[in-house]
């Protein structure tokens, strides 16, 4: 799911205090599944940016909080949200970029600000509350060749032919040998599957425009 | 190489160009070494510290000392078109060996805040020098008009753990077409020959990468900072008490007899049982022990 976390509030202050009434819109999609950008936070942020915390005042006298179901798909905002934002000067989003950028396009006399600062694709894939990336949609999978773990993402500098020299007992340099060697990962994993024969392959270099930007997609899948 | 191929037990010796633009003390470090070392490596931006360029420096070091550099050159800073194109420079400037790495993560340094490229890692590296070299073609086997000559190495680190993770990984590099391997610090001996063992199979060249401690602080350092590698307590205990020693001449003469000591049974051992193809000395800043320490190895 596509993950992030919440400006300061004295950032999303600044950017909402010349006006008179604004919509903080939630999205019930991957934010608000995991709490970070559904209808719950977005109602505690409209609160907070009218009434204020312990420390600053409120600076919007009129909000409101809302959701959809999905904010990256212009029909449903259209659908849930047609007609009941027209009183409101401007929309804060606590969806992803996605998000907010398709509302923008939807509601296109308003201004929309981004209340998230959007973040990975990834998942709470062990145990605690923290969110790993997992994917960073190369356009090119090799999850195939490596165990299911992607190095493309996992792996600190995206090595194809890993891992460097920076591993210490399975730990990466980089994050000061906290976060697990996704190399180290791939290599245990391709060995209990017995398929080091994958692990021992060299990989040659790869061809990055899959994974360069702007991208686009027809729709529909080739099936 | 040519040493190497000769069935010599061959010495390299490193240096390291640091943020400055006057190489007079990195030639003078090279001359020292002239006649010990067959040729010295030359960091890349280690650490990844914004250091003066290692090909610059390799240049300056072959033409004013008359010293062969192994060009070491890393991935963390330059994308594949910058790699050919300081490859094609390294051409034509004369060098004759390229050490091809990863590099430390762009964080680790002292950018902080840079890009991190990777768009090649080491061996794909090697893979690319392979085809400048032996096709005479670029990355994408566009014709090179007098491509150049290289001998291409890559690093290895017998302290890996597993370790055959790590030698299915120099596999990877070997297939990819390393012809040397100058490996990581080594202090136990026991851990070179099981490397060297576990690489036997391969038939390509290994050096054994050893650190003469220079003084206690920098053995110190090395123990507490550079990771996945302990400076045996004995040596540092022993470093530690000349360390103590008022007379400055005195106290280097007990460090260099401590590393002697160390390193001599060490490089001996080597020399004589296993199938070690040399030893690389990174003693950077600290020469005057490699001609000392050669001699007293007994090769
Ligand atoms: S290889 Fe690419 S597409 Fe596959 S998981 Fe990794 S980043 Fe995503
Ligand atoms: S230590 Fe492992 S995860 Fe970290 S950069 Fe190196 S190969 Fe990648």
């Amino acid at each position: 799911m596509i993950t992030g976390e919440r400006k300061d509030l004295e950032e999303l202050m600044e950017v909402v205090k010349d006006f008179k009434s604004l919509a903080v819109v939630g999205c019930d999609g991957c934010v608000g599944i995991y709490q970070i950008g559904g209808l719950k936070e977005a109602e505690s942020l409209a609160s907070l940016l009218k009434m204020g915390d312990k420390i600053k005042n409120g600076v919007v006298q009129d909000t409101e909080a809302f959701t959809v179901i999905r904010q990256c798909d212009k029909e449903l905002i259209e659908k849930e949200l047609g007609g009941k934002l027209d009183r409101f000067e401007a929309i804060l989003s606590t969806a992803c970029g996605v998000g907010v950028q398709t509302m923008a396009a939807v509601f296109s006399d308003k201004p929309v600000f981004p209340a998230l600062n959007t973040m990975f694709m990834g998942a709470q894939d062990r145990e605690g509350a923290e969110l790993y990336e997992l994917c960073s949609g190369c356009g090119d999978c090799v999850l195939h060749l490596t165990g299911g773990i992607c190095p493309i993402t996992r792996c600190a500098k995206g090595l194809l032919n890993g891992p460097c020299g920076g591993a210490v007992d399975g730990k990466c340099e980089v994050g000061g040998y906290t976060n697990d060697c996704a190399w180290v990962l791939i290599y245990k994993k391709l060995k209990s599957l017995n398929r080091l024969d994958l692990y021992e392959t060299f990989r040659p270099p790869r061809d990055r425009r899959p994974s360069i930007g702007p991208r686009k997609l027809q729709g529909g899948a080739k099936y | 190489m040519r040493n190497i191929k000769e069935g010599k037990f061959v010495f390299t010796g490193e240096l390291e160009p640091e943020k400055t633009t006057d190489l007079t003390e990195l030639v003078e470090s090279a001359k020292k070494l002239l006649g010990h070392c067959v040729a010295c490596n030359v960091t890349d931006n280690p650490q990844s510290m914004a250091y003066m360029s290692s090909l610059v420096a390799s240049y300056v070091v072959q033409r004013d000392a008359g010293m062969e550099c192994v060009y070491q050159l890393r991935c963390s800073d330059r994308n594949s078109i910058a790699l050919t194109s300081d490859l094609l420079g390294a051409g034509a400037l004369g060098i004759k060996n390229v050490l091809a790495l990863t590099g430390d993560h762009t964080t680790l340094g002292d950018y902080p805040g840079a890009k991190p490229v990777f768009d090649l890692d080491s061996g794909q590296l090697v893979y690319l020098i392979r085809k400048m070299v032996d096709e005479g073609v670029d990355l994408y086997g566009r014709p090179i008009h007098n491509p150049p000559k290289f001998h291409v190495g890559v690093a290895g680190n017998p302290n890996a753990d597993p370790l055959e993770s790590e030698i299915l990984k120099l596999k990877r590099k070997i297939d990819a077409g390393a012809e040397f391997i100058q490996t990581q610090v080594i202090f136990d001996i026991e851990v070179a020959k099981t490397f060297l063992k576990e690489m036997e199979r391969f038939k390509v060249p290994v050096l054994i990468g050893i650190f003469p401690l220079k003084n206690y602080g920098t053995a110190d350092y090395f123990d507490k900072y550079i990771p996945g590698v302990h400076v045996p307590k004995d040596l540092l205990a022993e470093m530690k008490k000349a360390s103590e020693i008022s007379d400055k001449e005195k106290r280097n003469e007990r460090y260099d007899e401590i590393n002697l000591e160390y390193y001599g049974d060490f490089v001996h051992e080597i020399a004589h049982t296993t199938s070690a193809a040399g030893i690389h000395v990174m003693a950077v800043a600290y020469e005057r022990i490699t001609p000392a320490l050669i001699e007293r190895a007994k090769i």
